[in-house]
């Protein structure tokens, strides 16, 4: 572990308590809804926020919470990019080394072979408002590593960036982290950003952790309402027993042993519709009302109350053929091979 | 301190005058009045001016020693202030110090001082039996009462708040960001002041300095009551004109017509260059 820290940052109404650990090479994805605390857990890192007490940071062994800012190994990636209006994209870039320590010759030099390698040779000289905005997230970033960090943090690297560029932006900057030696802390809200670019998810919400594990453990299983809907999952908490697990008096049957508290998992796209009560089994079967209807991609997307609250993903030619509408009742069921159930 | 433009934004149709019904007298008579209280006595000193023999009056030697004097005394003054009061807005924006409400409220004082008050305590703490001028005359020989040294005093102290307030406002409305993004490359507060910060701020310290240096160029209270008013020595333009005014009106107006249009130059400056742009 190069990095290893506990986050503590109280203030008026918001704690944030995390602990953190991020190995040489690996990128940590911090995700969760606004007001969680990434963007503070990012800040405390750059040093930009001061530590609470109980807090603290190491990095490759030395505390890095005793250091002010401008003296710790980082780099930074801000959301909104922050390059300097006033200076050229090669005078950005060489600022850091600049500030370490680096000649004026030597600075720039650094700066043009960090240009070079975020493709972005030919922008030397260009002023920041010239730049588009996914140049500018690669000056950014250049910016940021010309320091030769030990610890990267990126803020929302590509929130600010329109879809399309955020594609293409999104795998540069997947082979930059992987050619990166330290350790990275990325910050987003975004599942697909995080899912994409980080060896790890740590889900934060209230100011602590909620989930952390590989992105496609944390897609598989949820723990939370809020990344249950992140990664597009129905989520229920029940009470497993004897092979079934009981949600609000709609049991589900479920494949393997498991007993006590549990969660149980499906995709809106396993959900189907009855008009009326379909024959068989009456597990993973519930009467539902429709909430809401909407479109969803190509399907159409059923908001279900009832015993318990779904979404349900069915075809335009379904709604027609089962004459959907709000308000209306409604058998619901879903595959007992399409849930997923673990313990809670 | 400062102009703001009006956004047009969602009233831009008014311009039509469809909507909007007729001007209520009440604002248009005043607002009438108060343009010509402002424009007239400006448009009076042309009309009144000696324009045929204002070449032979700009020429004469007091009138080229005022304004020798006025132009270098300000412009010293302006440096001065600079010098002390950009490095004092900074603290006042970026250091949180107890006191600093306080220290910012007596910072402003010498705006809305009496300038005559303002010269009468420089007198008594720099005179030559003052706090400090006492000190001064003691060790180095220096006495500023009376001499361009103390009409730079003088003018410093009264024009030093517009700049202080103009570079603090320009740190206040600066993205602070900016210098976190150095603090992370390894920027010390030095020189994130140095690389960043001035140079975003530029625009609000020209700003500021212009108006100070307007300001000092006018100043007349507590330069004569500090500095009094001797020809060459301490006699700036404004003393001049007030001279003259006794003696000789016409070069009072000649005088008045140099400073004016000194100040229609900075002010169109200040708008063109300065105040309207982002």
């Amino acid at each position: 572990m190069i990095l290893d820290t506990r986050l503590v940052v109280t203030r008026p109404g918001f704690t944030l308590d995390l602990e953190l650990q991020v190995a040489a090479g690996q990128v940590v994805a911090l995700l969760g809804p606004n007001g969680a605390g990434k963007s503070t857990a990012l800040r405390a890192l750059a040093g930009l926020t001061g530590l609470s007490d109980g807090g603290h940071i190491t990095l490759d062994d030395r505390p890095l919470h005793t250091l002010a800012a401008d003296s710790r190994p980082i780099g930074m990636v801000f959301q909104d990019y922050l390059l300097f209006p006033h200076l050229s994209a090669l005078d950005n870039v060489a600022f850091g080394p600049r500030c370490r320590g680096e000649g004026k010759a030597d600075a720039r030099r650094t700066a043009a072979a960090w240009l070079q390698r975020v493709g972005l040779g030919d922008h030397a000289a260009v002023r920041p408002r010239h730049l588009s905005g996914g140049q500018a997230q690669r000056v950014a970033l250049a910016r940021a590593l010309a320091v030769r960090p030990r610890l990267l943090l990126l803020d929302e690297p590509l929130a600010a960036l329109d879809a399309h560029t955020r594609l293409e932006i999104r795998s540069r900057l997947r082979r930059h982290l992987a050619d990166f030696d330290g350790a990275t802390v990325l910050v987003t809200h975004d599942p697909l950003d995080a899912m994409v670019l980080a060896d790890r998810l740590v889900v934060i919400e209230n100011g602590a952790v909620v989930q952390q594990g590989t992105p496609g453990e944390v897609a598989r299983r949820p723990r939370t309402d809020y990344v249950a809907r992140l990664v597009g999952l129905n989520l229920y908490r029940g009470h497993a027993r004897d092979q079934q697990v009981t949600v609000d008096d709609v049991p589900f049957s479920v494949a393997g042993h498991l007993e006590g508290p549990a969660f149980v998992a499906f995709s809106p796209s396993a959900v189907a519709l009855y008009r009326s009560r379909p024959d068989g089994s009456p597990r993973n079967l519930w009467q539902a009302r429709i909430e809401g209807i909407e479109r969803h991609g190509d399907n159409i997307r059923i908001h279900l109350d009832g015993p318990i609250t779904a979404f349900a993903d069915v075809t335009p030619a379904a709604v027609a053929d089962l004459d959907l509408a709000f308000g209306q009742q409604i058998w619901a069921s879903v595959k007992a091979t399409e849930t997923h159930a673990y313990p809670a | 301190m400062t102009t703001s433009t009006i956004s047009p934004g969602r009233g831009a149709r008014r311009g039509s005058g469809a909507v909007t019904g007729r001007l209520p007298w009440v604002l248009v008579v005043p607002a009438l009045l108060g343009m010509a209280f402002l424009v007239l006595p400006l448009a009076g000193l042309l009309v009144r001016a000696p324009w045929s023999t204002l070449a032979v009056r700009l020429a004469e030697p007091q009138v080229l020693e005022a304004l020798r004097l006025s132009l270098v005394t300000a412009t010293v003054a302006t440096a001065g202030c600079l010098l002390l009061g950009v490095p004092l807005a900074w603290l006042l924006a970026r250091v949180d110090f107890p006191g600093r409400r306080v220290v910012r409220a007596l910072v402003t004082v010498p705006l809305v001082l009496p300038p005559v008050v303002g010269g009468v305590a420089l007198l008594l703490v720099f005179g030559r039996r003052g706090l400090i001028g006492q000190w001064l005359d003691a060790t180095f020989g220096v006495t500023l009462p009376f001499t361009s040294a103390g009409v730079v005093v003088a003018e410093a102290f009264v024009a030093m708040p517009f700049l202080v307030i103009s570079v603090e406002g320009a740190l206040r409305a600066a993205d602070q960001r900016f210098e976190e993004a150095a603090a992370t490359l390894g920027a010390s507060r030095w020189t994130i002041f140095r690389r960043v910060t001035l140079p975003l701020i530029a625009p609000g310290v020209v700003a500021g300095a212009v108006l100070c240096w307007a300001r000092a160029l006018g100043e007349f209270g507590a330069t004569i009551t500090f500095a009094g008013n001797f020809p060459g020595q301490t006699q700036t333009m404004p003393l001049a004109v007030y001279l003259a005014l006794e003696t000789e009106p016409e070069a009072a107006i000649v005088l008045s017509l140099v400073l004016l249009a000194v100040s229609v130059v900075i002010l169109a400056s200040l708008r063109d260059r300065w105040v309207n742009s982002p």
